[in-house]
């Protein structure tokens, strides 16, 4: 139970719908059976909440599908939201591969809610334990349709307040970042593979905001970045028996 | 947090009825609930009578992570030396309501007032009382290996007479050297960009001193473009901490390693500092001066029951701070 591995996650900021390219919600699937959990968070309009709820209803599919979690909030609350999103969906992940060993061991439909609690609370030990020690790979995908424009400063902020968490943690994070629209392509990388956050304030910056919102093809880039990554690795270091631990795991 | 809360207030656990009877599945002990005390994130807090008439609060939450993991820490804190680190646990179990399983816990009920309504019309020495108590059980939490984490006003409570501040809502409490559970951004030290969010003593020092600045600033206040600045001089213009502006200020920025070096630098103000007359008391004693001998009279009585007031006060003050020990 010990074993060390990585978790793998997309984080998607967003503040509408899609309407470009892949259904988005499908892609969340596709990431998902790659053993990615797809997070989602819902950026609302101070001034239009209302009509703007309807259209985030596609926030929570494509991350029920991605097998995260979503939540859509006020622009003001989006430091401490963007943390808290991406440490829950760490736990829940982690959770399900707890459960999933529990099962192998004590016979399929049993959870850790059948234990009696003197025992469970050994168990959650083992989660947190996990919790804090994994690896851990995060693709910030961020929406750089108009309607985003005055927000990206206060996303850049809860960016480096999420930087701020996971670097407080024993195990290694690795961040890496994508706009769409770009300003030559849908999806554009802003910035590759890195430890920290805090560097954003110049690629911000170079942000120009477009008319169209292609979702689907950003969460597929992203898919196709941890292929390229893990493939990478794999060729360094042989860690093929970590990543299969969590891969029977992604559900 | 905003997700979890509106989910959550709506759980069936977290509107139940005075009169409510919980039967846990595997301990089989029964407690009648008799009114919320509140809810947050993980669950909701009832007051209630067990089965002998005792008061007791109770938790009942959704999600048995949070819950399993609060009772891990209330279970580690029996078993700190000395008095009890926050509420201590009486019993966990699980209770069946309409088709579901709640994992539930029952605690000690401390009963007492929100520490920032206590402080309400209180003078600045019980600032330095109540943190040389709340600094006390953290340093013993720290030497045991843990940090608090959610520290903020509404995590504490003050029982008595005689008064002693407690520790409630042990959800953020984390291993020393891991990232910390669960913060409120005012209190978090990461927020204001002056450090990370590690769990050591550091961290809940500087929540312990912007509990300070709370108590001076009842209303906060919000993170401008240069928090560090900001922080001192909100620091430096509160009447309520001029006694311990070097003392909020070390621990704001870190310079504390320990508890303990913090409540000794408390204690030593608290007993040491004199009160310097206010420039408008000095300017309302010269110009009694020259009025008559009789109004000189009567400020002197006035001084010399101030005095003596201030005296029992200080007793008083040693006798509470006795208390932590
Ligand atoms: N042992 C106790 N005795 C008396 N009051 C308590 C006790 N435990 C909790 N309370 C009160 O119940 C309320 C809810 O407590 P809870 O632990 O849920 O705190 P919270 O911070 O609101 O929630 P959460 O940690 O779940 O977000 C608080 O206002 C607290 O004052």
């Amino acid at each position: 139970m010990k074993r060390k591995g990585t978790l793998r996650q997309i984080l998607l900021i967003t503040d509408g719908c899609s309407n470009q390219g892949e259904d988005p919600v499908a892609m969340a699937a596709l990431a998902r059976e790659q053993g990615i959990t797809v997070n989602v968070i819902g950026v609302l309009h101070e001034d239009t909440p209302e009509y703007q709820a309807r259209g985030l209803r596609e926030v929570e599919e494509i991350a029920s599908m991605g097998g995260g979690i979503s939540q859509i909030v006020y622009t003001r609350q989006l430091s401490q939201t963007v943390q808290m999103v991406t440490k829950k969906a760490m736990t829940q992940t982690i959770q399900g591969i707890v459960n999933s060993e529990l099962q192998q061991i004590l016979g399929n439909d049993y959870r850790v809610d059948d234990l009696p609690p003197e025992k469970r609370g050994e168990v959650i030990e083992v989660v947190d334990d996990l919790g804090e020690t994994m690896d851990l790979e995060v693709i910030i995908l961020i929406d750089a349709s108009g309607s985003m424009e005055n927000k990206l400063a206060t996303v850049q902020e809860s960016l480096i307040d999420l930087s701020i968490s996971l670097n407080s943690r024993i195990g290694d994070n690795q961040f890496s970042m994508y706009a769409f629209p770009g300003k030559k392509k849908d999806v554009e990388l802003l910035m590759d593979w890195n430890g920290r956050l805090d560097s954003l304030t110049t690629i911000f910056s170079k942000l120009s905001s477009g008319g169209i919102t292609p979702t689907g093809p950003a969460i597929k880039e992203a898919i196709q970045a941890f292929t390229i990554r893990r493939s990478k690795r794999s060729l360094i270091r042989d860690d093929a028996s970590s990543d299969e631990f969590l891969e029977e795991s992604g559900m | 947090m905003m997700h979890h809360q509106m989910n959550f207030s709506k759980s069936p656990v977290c509107n139940l009825t005075p009169g409510t009877v919980i039967v846990g599945k595997w301990h089989k002990n029964r407690y009648t609930l008799m009114r919320r005390l509140g809810f947050g994130a993980t669950g909701a807090v009832y007051l209630s009578k067990d089965a002998n008439g005792n008061k007791v609060a109770v938790k009942i939450g959704q999600d048995n992570m949070s819950i399993t993991s609060e009772v891990n820490v209330l279970k580690t804190f029996s078993r700190v030396q000395g008095n009890v680190l926050g509420p201590s646990l009486i019993d966990v179990d699980d209770w069946y309501y309409e088709k579901k399983q709640y994992p539930f816990y029952a605690m000690e009920y401390l009963e007492g007032e929100n520490v920032l309504s206590f402080m309400k019309g209180k003078r600045e020495e019980w600032v330095g009382i109540l943190l040389v108590q709340l600094l006390t059980d953290l340093e013993r939490l720290h030497k045991a290996g843990w940090a608090f984490g959610d520290l903020k006003p509404d995590n504490l409570i003050v029982v008595g007479p005689p008064y002693r501040i407690r520790l409630i809502d042990v959800g953020g409490t984390t291993l020393i050297g891991r990232s910390i559970k669960e913060y409120t951004e005012f209190f978090d030290r990461g927020y204001w960009g002056l450090g990370s969010r590690r769990a050591e003593p550091e961290y809940d020092l500087f929540a312990a001193c912007m509990i300070m600045l709370n108590m001076a600033y009842p209303a906060r206040f919000e993170k401008k473009a240069q928090p560090e600045k900001q922080l001192a001089a909100a620091v430096n213009k509160s009447p309520l901490l001029k006694r311990y502006r070097k003392i909020v200020i070390n621990g704001l920025f870190g310079k504390y390693n320990s508890a303990e070096k913090m409540r000794n630098d408390l204690v030593h103000t608290l007993s040491t500092y004199k009160k310097q007359a206010p420039v408008a008391d000095q300017e309302a004693m010269s110009r009694s001066v020259r009025r008559s001998n009789q109004k000189k009279k009567k400020t002197k009585i006035l001084f010399e029951t101030l005095l003596l007031a201030s005296f029992l006060f200080i007793v008083y003050m040693f006798y509470l701070v006795s208390q932590t020990m």
